[in-house]
């Protein structure tokens, strides 16, 4: 009871101050704004190591010529093999793979006809992937194996692409619930970052401690206003996102509000931790930076995740944005539900757990 | 001898190869206002703080209430209230956000800490500013909003580290009022000032200088227990008499007041106005025998006769 009232007193605190703060009151609602007209174009790469999966259909030794072809181009990295065109549908809602390869039936007949030989389903809400394998759409073919050389000369394109979620490919969409996940790093962690360094400097910690508060009750109670923040940012980028750039939103506001709370909760249990190490309130901000540059570059944000090197793969695999991103674009952009992708909020669970008890544990009541 | 509400023993605390607290040795009984005087970076501070549970002495040991601290020091949190030598309440919080903050942090309920801040802010002279802003204060008035705050919860000790540094004369001399309150109520005040009247107020003093305690007891029994004499000299240039006194070898220290100048003299001089009169009696100054003042404790505690 009394550890609930320190820690409501502790949260009350913040919000007066952060109300009377008007400059960075203000930032919390300009950061989105600025940033949401800035990056509502996106940036484009070459693409390898796509994950897909093959639904064949067939059961043609053709299709597994086309498949090796498909796979030697090294745009794509097949991890499954699926039986119905509707199992690898469900495969690309719940983020396992980004594109499916479907050979029809008549696969033998449409070769010697000369006609489209299979259908990529695309997720389309990441651009510069849907961009790759449409470029794959006109690979030439070889099918020594299933027809006299030069039997196999297409009139129509080798393939025929159906883009899930974005078909008119506009980056914009795959741009801006990314770009929740990096304003909600940068606000998230600087603010709680300098939560407690700002304290130790103005002297107001030396009162503190000498309180019955315990760590953990001040820790909390210094988070609970910045999750009301975060989900008015949130809120703020997908809403505007939706009236100015006509970012879709296919999913369910539940899945939606639980990944949400659970970036924002671990986003600030990292500026928490960091608030802890940090001397001075620069130190404080120089180190959200070491966070905020990666979580821009390596997350999935800027470059899709599958182009990066497998090193920078797993250090992006480290960043809570990485997983937030993926979170988000799977609810926003492919209708997703928080059960689909249960893997990725748990992981920012952990994460939130980790930071939180690190954090508790290297706040002492010492001044030494 | 009453009950200690602080005792140490051998206490110290090294900063790295400074060492700011030198073997202290305290006694503070219960219900007594007790002092801390000496100069910037004498340790006040940082004994306040290893007193508090803040640092961790690096030897020795000290019992505040009979808690061991800084082993038992959350044991010693709601028995205790600290005011710091800065201001360290929030200063974008209004006088009753501040108090209502802390009497939270205490646990005391909503009722509670409605009627006890509401006691703090009247008894404390705050009622009329209890929505300013604790950074629009003045001086005096954020004193008195430290110490309320300090008490919201009702501590059986208090330490006051300089409260009055940055305050006037009258609003010094009220602070000193509410302290005695608080002291016939019987709250232990341990206070530390640089100020000798100050010093002069309280029950028990210690003097501290350079991280060790110099002398200790009652300010009369210190002031009558020095073996110094002081002369007083009154009579023109009294620069350029100062300047001469300082060079022989009895004289410890001269320092002018007003018209006068005080001549401590190092305790083996039998006769001191004789012996200055001697020295120093070629233009028409005048000499007489004073008591020594705390001042005068002071001086010769901290200076020891080896500077000048």
């Amino acid at each position: 009871m009394k550890s609930l009232r320190r820690l409501g007193a502790i949260a009350i605190k913040e919000f007066k101050q952060l109300s009377r703060d008007r400059v960075t009151f203000g930032m919390i609602v300009m950061l989105p704004l600025v940033q949401l007209l800035l990056f509502g174009y996106a940036i484009n790469s070459v693409v390898r190591n796509i994950p897909i999966a093959i639904v064949d259909l067939s059961g043609n030794a053709a299709a597994r010529v086309i498949t090796e072809e498909v796979r030697v181009s090294q745009v794509v990295d097949i991890v499954a093999y699926y039986n119905t065109p509707a199992e690898a549908e469900a495969a690309i809602v719940a983020g396992d793979i980004r594109a499916a390869l479907v050979f029809p039936e008549n696969l033998t007949q449409r070769i010697v006809n000369g006609e489209i030989v299979g259908q990529w389903l695309v997720d389309g809400s990441d651009t510069m992937v849907s961009a790759a394998l449409l470029a794959l759409r006109g690979m030439p073919l070889h099918l020594e194996a299933g027809a006299p050389p030069g039997a196999y000369r297409p009139t129509a394109p080798s393939f025929e692409v159906a883009l899930f979620f974005n078909p008119e490919r506009r980056s914009a969409v795959n741009t801006v619930p990314g770009l929740t996940a990096i304003i909600l790093t940068m606000t998230m962690i600087m603010f709680t970052s300098i939560a407690l360094v700002r304290e130790w400097e103005l002297g107001n910690m030396e009162l503190l401690i000498t309180t019955p508060i315990r760590p953990l009750e001040l820790m909390i109670g210094k988070l609970v206003p910045y999750i009301f923040i975060g989900i008015l940012q949130v809120g703020i980028i997908l809403g505007l996102g939706g009236l100015i750039f006509s970012v879709p939103f296919q999913g369910d506001l539940f899945s939606l509000a639980i990944i949400t709370l659970a970036f924002i909760s671990a986003s600030l249990t990292l500026g928490l931790m960091i608030s802890t190490v940090a001397r001075t309130q620069l130190q404080a901000m120089q180190m959200t930076l070491f966070v905020l540059i990666p979580s821009i570059l390596l997350s999935g944000f800027m470059f899709p995740f599958e182009a990066m090197p497998k090193l920078a793969q797993h250090i992006a695999e480290l960043l809570p944005a990485t997983h937030f991103i993926r979170l988000v674009r799977g609810v926003v952009l492919r209708g997703a539900t928080a059960h689909d992708l249960s893997f990725d909020i748990g992981w920012l669970l952990a994460f939130t757990a980790i930071m939180l008890a690190i954090a508790s544990l290297r706040f002492k009541k010492r001044l030494d | 001898m009453t009950e200690l509400a602080v005792k140490t023993r051998g206490l110290s605390r090294k900063f790295g190869d400074l060492l700011a607290v030198d073997g202290v040795d305290l006694e503070v009984p219960s219900g007594q206002i007790y002092g801390f005087l000496g100069p910037n970076g004498s340790g006040k501070t940082t004994i306040i703080r290893m007193l508090c549970g803040l640092l961790t002495p690096s030897a020795g040991e000290a019992t505040i209430l009979n808690l061991e601290v800084p082993r038992e020091a959350e044991a010693l949190r709601t028995k205790i209230g600290y005011m710091t030598q800065n201001f360290s309440l929030y200063s974008d919080l209004t006088v009753e956000e501040n108090m209502h903050f802390i009497a939270s942090i205490y646990g005391l309920s909503r009722s509670e800490a409605k009627d006890r801040v509401g006691y703090l802010l009247d008894r404390y002279a705050l009622e009329k500013l209890r929505a300013r802003r604790a950074g629009a204060m003045s001086g005096g008035q954020r004193q008195r909003l430290a110490l309320a705050a300090a008490t919201v919860h009702k501590p059986i000790m208090l330490f006051l580290d300089e409260p009055t540094s940055a305050v006037d004369p009258q609003n010094r001399r009220d602070f000193w009022e509410k302290l005695f309150d608080l002291s016939d109520q019987g709250t232990t005040i341990l206070v530390s000032t640089h100020y000798m009247d100050e010093a002069e107020r309280c029950h028990q003093l210690a003097i501290l200088e350079v991280g060790q305690l110099k002398a200790h007891g009652e300010p009369k029994d210190l002031m009558s227990a020095l073996s110094h004499r002081v002369v007083e000299i009154t009579g023109p240039d009294l620069r350029q008499v100062k300047e001469d006194s300082l060079k022989l070898p009895q004289v410890q220290s001269a320092a002018q007041q007003g018209l006068q100048l005080r001549i401590l003299m190092t305790d083996n001089s039998d006769d001191p106005v004789q012996y200055l009169s001697a020295q120093l009696d070629h233009r028409g100054l005048s000499f007489s025998a004073a008591r020594p003042s705390l001042e005068d404790v002071f001086v010769a505690t901290t200076q020891n006769g080896d500077s000048k």
